[in-house]
Order: C-alpha cells, then sequence, then structure tokens
C-alpha cells in the first residue's frame, strides 16, 4: 500500500506535472495494451515493423543528431546486422535467439570500421562519404550471390516467436527497452560530451575529451543497436535481402530523424510512429497506392516549412514553457514555476525559449 | 579493349564533371547539398524525350526547351521550398531529398516505371584506330567540353562569376562588400541545374530514361565532388575522370564488373579520404566562424 501511495506521488509530481511526460505515459500504456484491445493482424504487423524501425531511427539520432555525425549510409548497419543474423543462424544452425545479438556485433564492428573511416572528415564531407559504405556492401553482396543470395537475399529463416501478438509484443517490448536505454544514455555524462563534439570539437578536445575514441564509441553503440533492429526485422519478415542496404533505406532514416526532430532520440521515434503507417495506410487504397511515396514526400516538406526544427520540438514548444528563473520546465497554462515559484509571463517565458534553444 | 576504356572513361567523365561542377557550386555558394541534383537531370531526360517522340520538335529546339523549363523549375523549387527553411540546414537537406522523391514518384505515375530509349540524336559511328566511336557519344563530350569551358569562363572572366567565387570564399564578407548573396545563390542554382539538365539532355540517348535513373548518378556525382574537394572546380573535373576511368576498367577487365563498378570507384573514394581528408584538391579544413 505504501509503495503504491509512493508511485502514485511519484507519478503525479514527476509524470502529470508535464504535458509531454503525461503523453510518452500515454503512449506507452497504449502501446502495450492495444493488442488486447484490439488484436487485428493487419494493424499488429504494420506496428510490430514501425516498433523495429523505431529502434533503427532512435540508433540514428544518437550518432547523427547528438555527436553531429549526420549518417547518410545508416543502412550499412541495419542491413550487416540482417545479414549477419540471417546468414549465421541459417548457415552455422543456431537459435535466431542468439543470432541477432550476433547481428548486432557484427554492425558494431561495421559502425567501429566506417567510424574509424571518418574520423578525420566533417560536416557534409563524412555525410557525403557515409553514403557509399552501404552501396560498396551492395556491391560486393551482388557480386558474389553463392554466399549472398544476390537479389533475393538470404531466406527461410525462423521467426523468434510464432504469432502476430506475440511477434508484436517482442518487438514492441525491445523497441521500448532499446529507445529508452539510448535515451538514458544521451542523458548521461557519456550524452554530454557528445553534445560537446557536435558543437565544438576543438573546443572539446581542448577540455581534455578524447573526442576520437568517443567517435568511435559512438559509432558503434549507435550501429548495434542499428544492427540489432536489422536483425529483427530479417528475423520478422524471414528473409533479409538487399533492400536492407539501399539508398532509399539510408535516406529514409534521415528523413524520420529530421522530421521528428534531431537530437532528442524520442523525436524519430515520434516521426516513425507517424509517418510509416501513415504510408501504409495510404498504401491500402488502390489509387493512392501508387502514390504513396509522393504525398509522404509532400507532406514532409509541407511540416517541415512551418516547423524547420522537427515536430516534436515545435509541439513541445506549444504545451511547455521554461521558467525563466530556474530553467526548468512547465506546462504553458501554468502561472508560477512550479518549483521555485517565479510567475511565467508569456513574454518573458518566450525570450527564454529563444535563448534556450540557441 | 583498351580503347573501349579510353572512349567510356571519357564519355561518362564528361557526363560526370557536368553534374559534379554544379552540385559543387551550389554546395560552395549556397551551402545546400542538393540531393535533387540528378533529379533535375532526370527531369530534364523526360522532358528531352516527351518533346522529341510525343510532339516531335527538332533536337535541337527540344534540347533548348528541356534545358530552360527545368532551369525555370530549379527556381521555383528554389524559392518555394528552400528558402523559406535556408537558415535550417537539417531541413534544407531532406527538403532536397523529398524534392527528389518527388520528381521521382511523379515521372512514375505520369510515364510508369518502364525503360524508354530516345533515338540518337546524330546516326552513325567514326572508325579511330580501329575501334567503333558513335556519333552520339563523340557529341556527349564536345558539349561537355565546350560546357566546361563555359564554365570556366563565366566564373572567371565575368563580373558575375567573380561575384559567385567571393560568395563562395567568404558569404559574410561578400555581403558586406555589397553583393546581393541571395540573387547570387539564385544564379548559382540557375547555373548549376542547367549544366545538370544539358547533361541529361545529350546523355538520354546512350542511357535509358526511368524514374529511378537518378540514383546511380547521384552517388557516383558525391563520390566525385568528395574526391575531388567540395568547392574545387578542378577537382571536380579531374575526380569525374578518375571515376569515371575506374569504372570502364572495372566494368571490362573484371568478372561481375557490372555489379562491381560503384564499389570499386566508392572504395577508390574511401581510399583517397583516408590519405587526404579534404580531398584531391580541396582546401583544408578550418574552423567555421
Amino acid at each position: 500500500m505504501y509503495l503504491l501511495r509512493r508511485a502514485w506521488a511519484e507519478m503525479r509530481n514527476e509524470i502529470l506535472v508535464l504535458p509531454s511526460r503525461t503523453l510518452v505515459l500515454v503512449w506507452v500504456v497504449g502501446l502495450l495494451l492495444l493488442p488486447l484491445a484490439y488484436d487485428d493482424a493487419y494493424v499488429l504487423r504494420i506496428l510490430t515493423m514501425t516498433c523495429i524501425f523505431a529502434i533503427f531511427a532512435a540508433s540514428w539520432d544518437l550518432l547523427a543528431g547528438y555527436t553531429g555525425q549526420v549518417n547518410f549510409g545508416h543502412a550499412l548497419f541495419f542491413g550487416a546486422g540482417a545479414y549477419g543474423s540471417a546468414l549465421a543462424s541459417l548457415k552455422l544452425g543456431v537459435s535466431p535467439w542468439l543470432t541477432i545479438w550476433l547481428g548486432a556485433a557484427v554492425a558494431a564492428l561495421f559502425g567501429y570500421l566506417s567510424g574509424y573511416l571518418c574520423l578525420r572528415l566533417r560536416g557534409s564531407y563524412l555525410s557525403l562519404a557515409t553514403l557509399a559504405f552501404p552501396l560498396i556492401g551492395l556491391g560486393l553482396l551482388f557480386a558474389f550471390p553463392d554466399f549472398s543470395g544476390g537479389e533475393l537475399g538470404v531466406s527461410g529463416l525462423q521467426r523468434l516467436i510464432v504469432g502476430p501478438t506475440a511477434n508484436y509484443y517482442l518487438a514492441c517490448v525491445s523497441m521500448l527497452v532499446v529507445v529508452f536505454g539510448l535515451w538514458l544514455i544521451a542523458d548521461s555524462r557519456f550524452g554530454i560530451v557528445l553534445h560537446a563534439i557536435r558543437d565544438d570539437e576543438v573546443a572539446a578536445r581542448a577540455s581534455g575529451i578524447n573526442t576520437p575514441r568517443y567517435k568511435l564509441a559512438v559509432f558503434a553503440l549507435s550501429a548495434a543497436a542499428a544492427g540489432f533492429s536489422g536483425a529483427l526485422l530479417a528475423h520478422y519478415l524471414r528473409v533479409a535481402g538487399p533492400s536492407t542496404l539501399e539508398v532509399a533505406l539510408s535516406f529514409q532514416v534521415v528523413i524520420w530523424g529530421i522530421f521528428g526532430g534531431v537530437a532528442t532520440i524520442y523525436g524519430p521515434v515520434v516521426a516513425v510512429f507517424i509517418l510509416y503507417p501513415l504510408t501504409e495506410w495510404l498504401g491500402s487504397f488502390r489509387h493512392f497506392g501508387e502514390l504513396r511515396l509522393l504525398i509522404f514526400a509532400v507532406i514532409v516538406l509541407l511540416v517541415l516549412l512551418f516547423m524547420p526544427r522537427g515536430l516534436t520540438p515545435w509541439v513541445r514548444d506549444r504545451v511547455e514553457a521554461q521558467c525563466p528563473r530556474c530553467k526548468q520546465r512547465n506546462s504553458v497554462w501554468r502561472k508560477i514555476c512550479r518549483l521555485c515559484g517565479a510567475p511565467l509571463q508569456a513574454q518573458v517565458a518566450r525570450a527564454e525559449r529563444l535563448v534556450g534553444h540557441q | 579493349m583498351l580503347q573501349d576504356i579510353l572512349v567510356t572513361g571519357l564519355v561518362n567523365g564528361g557526363v560526370y564533371a557536368l553534374l559534379a561542377i554544379g552540385f559543387s557550386l551550389i554546395f560552395g555558394v549556397a551551402r545546400i547539398v542538393n540531393i535533387a541534383h540528378t533529379a533535375f537531370y532526370m527531369l530534364a531526360a523526360y522532358c528531352f524525350y516527351t518533346l522529341l517522340t510525343r510532339f516531335n520538335v527538332g533536337f535541337a529546339l527540344a534540347g533548348v526547351l528541356s534545358v530552360l523549363g527545368v532551369t525555370l523549375l530549379s527556381l521555383v523549387c528554389y524559392r518555394l521550398v528552400i528558402e523559406p527553411v535556408r537558415e535550417h540546414e537539417s531541413a534544407v537537406l531532406i527538403s532536397t531529398i523529398a524534392l527528389g522523391l518527388i520528381f521521382q514518384e511523379l515521372m512514375l505515375a505520369a510515364y510508369g516505371g518502364n525503360f524508354l530509349g530516345v533515338p540518337s540524336t546524330i546516326e552513325g559511328v567514326m572508325r579511330v584506330g580501329g575501334v567503333s566511336i558513335p556519333y552520339q557519344r563523340l557529341l556527349i563530350l564536345a558539349v561537355a567540353a565546350v560546357m566546361l569551358i563555359a564554365t570556366w569562363f563565366f566564373l572567371y572572366r565575368t563580373r558575375v562569376g567573380l561575384a559567385i567565387r567571393a560568395t563562395a570564399n567568404d558569404l559574410e564578407v561578400a555581403n558586406l562588400m555589397g553583393m546581393n548573396v541571395h540573387r547570387m545563390a539564385m544564379v548559382t542554382v540557375a547555373f548549376s541545374v542547367g549544366l545538370a539538365a544539358i547533361a541529361g539532355v545529350v546523355a538520354t540517348p546512350v542511357t535509358a530514361v526511368h524514374p529511378f535513373m537518378w540514383l546511380d548518378p547521384l552517388v557516383t556525382m558525391l563520390a566525385i565532388v568528395v574526391l575531388g574537394g567540395l568547392g574545387s572546380l578542378k577537382g571536380s573535373i579531374i575526380g569525374a575522370l578518375i571515376i569515371a576511368y575506374v569504372e570502364a576498367i572495372t566494368v571490362f577487365t573484371l568478372p561481375e564488373g557490372a555489379h562491381l563498378k560503384g564499389a570499386v570507384a566508392l572504395g577508390i573514394m574511401v581510399a583517397v579520404l583516408l590519405a587526404r581528408p579534404e580531398g584531391l584538391f580541396g582546401v583544408a579544413f578550418e574552423e567555421e566562424r
């Protein structure tokens, strides 16, 4: 009883006071309860894919948003995870429960390698050079079809669990764990160092931070998360094909990340949860089916014209304001700050908000 | 085989150079990583195809009209889509990706995914030293050479070119010296997309027209630009020739070469980057002020 009361107090004081946290809570509970209320196989399938891609998008954000290493070839890690896990489970006959970790490890290795190649590159050079990596991999896959299956990919994989609901819960829980983990990492001391590297690498080095080591670590970490999602997808679809390495997927994750708002972790996840089901839903109409990518691109373009920093920062600025004195966030309809009691005047708050985002 | 390699490398190198110079200029002057650059190349190809086969206008008129039309379209896109979000680098980036996708899907909806062929502008072949070179390839080469010289003239011998180079060098100081940097950005976009459109028009007869034809040259172009050094005219031309020759050698000498040509070319790029991170002719990095 005490624990319950304690939990309720925590919830009221820490979560319900802020609209954004309330939204996250509603979303998590909604995701977990959804199959109980509505277990249509098609909807669950789409949401499973959404969850898997959400891991992928969040891992991109750790690398590109936090560390500023805007990676245009993130599909390499996804594909490395998918192929690594698929080949291991098919050729060696190991249980997929083990090989998804192997896939993540292979992806982390690739992440370390491409991070090593990119250490001296910055800004646009890095983006354009990383775009090449998955294409080199794709060329090799096509050149050695005996090993990789060529165009068809590696098929005939086992699923991790049988049944749509079980698969949904698997993807959903792994998504929540990985995304929450990434968010914790991004919020820790490690994440602060990453922020420093993005904002001014020379200053970070001058402060005694071993930036190459941090960059390699974040490349490997982000690649491992991406490879994990790739392995999950390969075992869910029971095939690891060359589409996991295509330019389109690399661009897709960039669009998700920037659409949702970079350097937030939750932003890309939100973007995937909006954009992926939307494109699938549009694809289910006969007339829209051919045009769904077109509509997708137009929506992205229009949203960006009005919210150039991405969707979640825009929404967050609408529902929350920063206290001018203690810099804590408050819901926008409060008159005084919930922590220090300073008056939250609209104008002061708006000015602070501008400063706070510089 | 040696002659084949020489000719193919030179012709492809010309087309790649036209694309890479434009991309490099837009990046240098306006700081836009224009992913949609080769999509304009694709649009010009479609435009040329339509004017030629559906409306039966002559080759010259069709070419001029498609280049002008695509250039105009690029200006409209710049004003409507890029200009409002110029301050947000990442937003500009995905705006150009979205533009490329939109063009691809529009063409897919309008023409379907088939490979469309365009008849050669000039028929016939020329025999040089035992190898037969179609006149079409010679035309591509000639147009590329003329356009490269014209670009050099424009950039280094005109006042607008001077302003463009000044803006690329230092945007703020150029602005303080009274240059209209926004107009410079627009001129650069129009000029660069014009180059891409010309490349699209002359290269269509030797490559098929289809909605996904922008992706392959996009990657090659990015590799060339990174290899040669962003913002360097000389680097773009030499990078284009290097990549084109590497591709030609791979295709003609290795088994499975057609699959590997991209991988080998990109591998060369990565190798150069390891040795010289700023590309062959790029300026070494300085901290942004």
